[in-house]
């Protein structure tokens, strides 16, 4: 059968729908998931399909969102939970990052915690400085937590269902400013994206640009408009922060010598470090020029739209930096 | 409520008097630099809270979590005391294989669900498993020790109003030893009678109960498990007890500091020997011998326990390393 063509946002609400319909031990809890039909429509019918027991509405308490449902997963539930915005996760980092990612570990295997931690991620329209993050690379700094985030329709769809079947943490954010953007959707319940795997999504023999959600979209900007000076870009959708699929980066930057990262998240300690840091241990004889990074500048976010928009960076900065380094 | 017979009696005395000494020599291996590390916090003192709440629950079918300090929990729920030991001491053979130690046990195929080592940090974990068993639709309830010092807490307030709002089986018992660390309560908390909080979440407020008589735990505990288990939801018990052994092992200057109020409580609070004294002048049929009995037991049982330990090697390679990290 043909794919179907929906927006992000209706991707993801249609592979969360079909896993709590596929196993009753999936349910959501968040802040207005229920009634509200959810803050960015993810779960909009959810409460009139499932009703008041699969479909959490919670105060606003993160502390309490993570650590519930740190405790359900760990006793045998596969709690999907909502975190507003990713802003209102740093609430919970403990919950996330000193529960959910060792308990585990410290119990030495006799529990597991398969818990997907939903947020809304990314900047715009204004929403200023304690609402304009990115931070997933700081969830991808520990280990026993996946994270993913997911840059279209299609992989929105396999990444989450994938989240929800398997037995670990998973961290999974969703980008505020892609959910209205439509693309393909396989019709294919059982269709998923590995946990870990990434993905060439425009092949290139000149340099790899590497990326992952929002940042994609300016990554394959710039490939076309590189495409009309004669330059061929490999650009690279790495999808899940951690784990990490290198042998992607490695296998691409082998072939085109050259790479550069762009994200949406800050610069310092970033995904960028850490993919450059990956390919000179690994590929150092392969390099022809340094690792650049595009990001967006190392500032608070403003409230004023012409401040807001020199914050981030553009498909031109993708190709300004290209250029600088062929 | 169910009275408690003779025998059930015994065994609880029985298994303070193993905690007691379980956590005695815990204290003794580490100033003998045979268990190493800088956190352990012993249950000395605590004793009947935690055996009177598990008296009162159904072991394997109710649940159980609690903080760091759970060595008495681990035992109470009947945690192999070799293993437990082993994880005392980072060996191979404990029951995380050494890679939680003291602050780390757990048995979840007997429903405790461990110690945890963020102050206030399992209590939402608590309210979680209690709405697993609601959503599963069975009628087992959840026993969570709360630490003074944590109901000051934001944890304390989400996982209680969250248990409020959805009516989940959780037993809270705040353990009030009187010190967050080396605070004292009323230097932490702007209201010090921390049962009244119950008010604030809707639910029931089961009040201030000596943590030194374990049957008077025993009865309190059972009351709010009746109620918990009628689907009526979660109660808070406040405690009243005292640590014999400091915050953890860490905190060296507390024999001195406090030397004076730690006599007393052991002098005349002490719940071994208020339920030993109880047990004498109830049963006629019980004397000091046969009590003692259970004491010299304990101290066998824990030197096997500590020689088992000691054979067990330190785990030591990278796949020990690596384990666990994830669900493979």
């Amino acid at each position: 059968m043909a794919d179907k063509n929906l927006p992000m946002r209706e991707a993801l609400r249609q592979a969360l729908m079909e896993e709590m319909h596929r196993d009753e031990n999936v349910f959501v809890m968040g802040e207005e998931v229920g009634y509200w039909q959810g803050t960015h429509r993810v779960t909009r019918g959810f409460i009139e399909e499932f009703g008041e027991k699969r479909v959490r509405d919670t105060p606003i308490a993160e502390m309490g969102i993570g650590g519930v449902a740190v405790g359900a997963a760990m006793a045998g539930l596969r709690p999907v939970a909502e975190f507003m915005t990713i802003n209102f996760a740093f609430l919970a980092l403990d919950a996330i990052i000193n529960h959910a990612a060792k308990v585990r570990y410290f119990f030495d295997g006799l529990v597991k915690c398969p818990v997907v931690f939903r947020a809304a991620t990314g900047w715009g329209d204004q929403a200023t400085a304690s609402h304009s993050h990115a931070p997933e690379p700081i969830f991808a700094h520990f280990p026993g937590l996946y994270v993913g985030l997911p840059s279209n329709s299609t992989d929105a769809y396999g990444m989450l269902k994938a989240s929800i079947r398997d037995d670990n943490p998973v961290l999974f954010s969703e980008s505020i400013g892609l959910y209205r953007k439509p693309g393909p959707v396989p019709d294919n319940p059982d269709y998923l994206v590995p946990i870990g795997k990434g993905d060439i999504k425009q092949e290139g023999s000149d340099i790899t640009i590497i990326s992952y959600g929002r940042g994609m979209e300016w990554s394959l900007k710039a490939a076309r408009e590189l495409k009309k000076d004669g330059i061929s870009a490999e650009v690279v959708d790495m999808r899940w922060l951690r784990p990490l699929d290198t042998d992607l980066i490695f296998e691409s930057f082998k072939k085109t010598n050259r790479a550069i990262v762009v994200e949406e998240s800050h610069q310092f300690y970033s995904f960028g470090s850490e993919i450059a840091a990956q390919i000179q241990e690994h590929c150092f004889d392969y390099m022809d020029a340094p690792i650049k990074r595009v990001t967006p500048h190392d500032v608070p976010v403003p409230f004023s739209k012409t401040l807001e928009d020199l914050v981030y960076p553009t498909a031109d900065d993708v190709v300004k930096a290209v250029k600088e380094i062929l | 409520m169910a009275k408690l017979n003779k025998e059930k009696l015994l065994e609880m005395y029985q298994e303070m008097v193993l905690i007691r000494e379980f956590e005695e020599t815990c204290q003794q291996l580490y100033e003998e630099k045979r268990i190493t590390g800088v956190y352990m916090h012993l249950y000395s003192g605590h004793e009947a809270i935690g055996v009177g709440a598990m008296a009162a629950m159904n072991i394997g079918y109710d649940h159980i979590i609690t903080a760091y300090r759970d060595h008495g929990l681990a035992i109470g729920v009947g945690m192999d005391l070799g293993a437990i030991m082993a994880e005392m001491m980072g060996r191979r053979a404990g029951s995380s294989g050494g890679k939680g130690g003291s602050m780390h046990l757990a048995a979840p195929d007997k429903n405790f669900w461990g110690g945890y080592a963020i102050v206030g940090g399992h209590l939402p974990l608590a309210t979680g498993i209690a709405f697993a068993q609601q959503y599963k639709g069975n009628d087992s309830v959840v026993i969570s020790m709360v630490g003074d010092g944590a109901t000051n807490n934001g944890y304390f307030h989400e996982a209680l109003n969250f248990a409020g709002l959805w009516d989940c089986p959780v037993i809270w018992i705040i353990e009030n030893n009187g010190y967050g660390m080396g605070t004292e309560t009323d230097r932490a908390a702007g209201n010090p009678i921390l049962h009244e909080r119950a008010k604030g979440y809707g639910i029931q407020d089961l009040g201030r109960v000596d943590g030194q008589n374990v049957i008077e735990m025993h009865d309190v505990v059972s009351k709010a498990i009746k109620h918990a288990r009628e689907g009526k939801g979660s109660s808070l018990i406040e405690a009243i007890t005292y640590r014999y052994r400091g915050h953890g092992v860490s905190d060296k200057q507390y024999d001195d500091r406090l030397k004076e109020e730690l006599g007393e409580w052991k002098e005349n609070r002490d719940p071994i020997q208020i339920f030993r004294k109880y047990l004498i002048e109830e049963y006629k049929t019980i004397d000091e011998g046969d009590l003692d009995k259970y004491h010299e037991e304990a101290t066998q049982h824990v030197q096997e326990a500590v020689e088992f330990a000691e054979k067990s090697p330190y785990p030591d390679t990278l796949e020990e390393l690596y384990a666990n990290v994830y669900v493979d």
